[in-house]
Order: C-alpha cells, then sequence, then structure tokens
C-alpha cells in the first residue's frame, strides 16, 4: 500500500514528509525497542512505535525503513521533526495505539516485513 | 579503488550518536553496493556506534571499502567488556534506564552485529575497552 493509505487507514496527521505520500510501504514493523528492530534489514517497511526520540528516526534510515508513524497520538519535538526532514524520513503521528495501529493496517492488508505473513 | 573513513564517537553524546553510521550508509549507497549489504553494514555500524555512546567511552568508527570487501572498526576507550561471551548472549545488559529509555539496552546490539556482518572479531578487557571488527563480503 501508500505512505497516503497508512495516513487514512490510521486518520494520521503528516508531521513532515507531506510530498511523499505516494511512496510504498511494503510492510510493517512496530516497537519500542530500537535494537528489536534493528535485527535485521526492515526494508521498505513502515515503523511504527512509541519511542519519540531521535533515535527512532535514525533506526527507521539506518534498517531502510520508509516512514515513521508515531503511536498513542504521540508529537515528535523540533528537533526530531527537522532531524526527520534532513535524513528525509517521512514522519506521522496517530491517535491510535500500537495494537490499534497495528490492527487495522494488518486488517487492511499490511503484512510483517519481516515473515511477509 | 579504496575509500576510506572516520569519524569520532563522543560517550554519552545521545543526540549525535548515530551520525558516523549514518555517514557510513550515504557512503556505501554512493558507492553503489547492493541494498541488502548496505543494511546489514549499516545495522551493525550503528549498534556498535550506539555501544561506545551508551557505556561511556569516547570513540572511533571507521569503514574501509575496496573490491575484495568492506571492513568497519569501532575502538573505544570505554569501560571495556567483562565477560564477551555473556555480553553476545541475547537479552543480556548492563545498560542502565536512561539508555533503556532511548530504546536501546535491551541486550541486542551484539548480537545483532553477529547476525548482520560476516565476520565478526571483537577484543575487549575490563577497563582497557573495546575494539569490534566487522567484514563484509562483496558480491562479483
Amino acid at each position: 500500500m501508500k505512505l497516503s493509505d497508512v495516513k487514512m487507514i490510521l486518520k494520521a496527521e503528516v508531521i513532515s514528509g507531506d510530498d511523499k505520500l505516494d511512496i510504498e510501504v511494503k510492510g510493517g514493523a512496530a516497537s519500542d525497542l530500537m535494537s528489536d528492530l534493528l535485527n535485521k534489514s526492515k526494508e521498505g517497511a513502515l515503523l511504527l512505535t512509541g519511542l519519540t526520540s531521535i533515535h527512532a528516526i535514525n533506526t527507521a534510515v539506518i534498517g531502510g525503513m520508509v516512514a515513521v508513524v508515531f503511536v498513542r497520538g504521540k508529537k515528535p519535538d523540533k528537533a526530531i521533526v527537522s532531524h526527520a526532514r534532513k535524513h528525509k524520513m517521512p514522519v506521522l503521528s496517530t491517535r491510535f495505539n500500537m495494537y490499534q495501529s497495528c490492527g487495522r493496517l494488518y486488517g487492511k492488508g499490511l503484512k510483517s516485513i519481516e515473515w511477509n505473513s | 579503488m579504496e575509500i576510506i573513513k572516520e569519524f569520532k564517537i563522543q560517550a554519552k553524546d545521545f543526540i549525535h550518536a548515530g551520525e558516523g553510521s549514518m555517514e557510513i550508509r550515504n557512503t556505501l549507497k554512493s558507492a553503489g553496493l547492493e541494498a541488502d549489504l548496505i543494511q546489514r553494514a549499516s545495522i551493525c555500524a550503528y549498534e556498535a556506534e550506539m555501544n561506545v555512546v551508551m557505556h561511556g567511552g569516547n570513540g572511533i568508527i571507521s569503514m574501509s571499502l575496496d573490491e575484495t570487501g568492506l571492513v568497519i572498526e569501532v575502538m573505544d576507550d570505554g569501560p571495556g567488556i567483562d565477560d564477551i561471551n555473556l555480553a553476545l548472549t541475547e537479552g543480556y545488559t548492563t545498560a542502565g534506564v536512561e539508555v533503556q529509555q532511548m530504546g536501546f539496552g535491551a541486550g541486542m546490539g551484539l548480537p545483532n552485529i553477529v547476525r548482520n556482518s560476516d565476520i565478526f572479531n571483537i577484543y575487549s578487557q575490563k577497563g582497557k575497552g573495546a575494539h569490534l571488527k566487522m567484514r563484509f563480503r562483496i558480491k562479483k
């Protein structure tokens, strides 16, 4: 699905990367533990996290992920947003919690990037 | 042609932590390496760099790339590792709460490096810092 579909399904606000909503999202990954995400490549994945740290952005870049969605209505501060812009990483925020966010996306066909199921 | 890069790592500087790894990632991308190798090498570089920052050492992260392969090395003057086998065990950590609040210190750093590198060597002694060497083969 496209990032614009993710935005719609999660009723998300686009914090940065308005111009990148046509990016293809190949699968999902969700965690507040960055090292759990870095077990292997997450090329093309959407990252769902409640961790509003600069390292959520870094982890997405390093892991080859295409966008970051902050769950539970969390919003990153200005420094994190400008860091994301610098690295051309789109950032969204949704009011849904992690469980709801994953469920909504999975139900619409966005599978786990890792197991592809 | 050989490409060599080197970046400083500052103890407890969580704001700039990862910048060296990001630069290495950009360099590998510009060199036109395959995506899987770039991902694996970036993960190893980032985890190793975060380890130095988290455990309070100053250090250096370097890469050298030529037609025979890619080598990423991280050296620091931090507290060193008491028991390397234990440190390589998934879930084992000595990181503090501050680090865990940033999504690290879950005891996955070194196991992630082992998983994503082709050859991994680690040299460390308590009180004498650590030296990590990660090698990656380049498919012809």
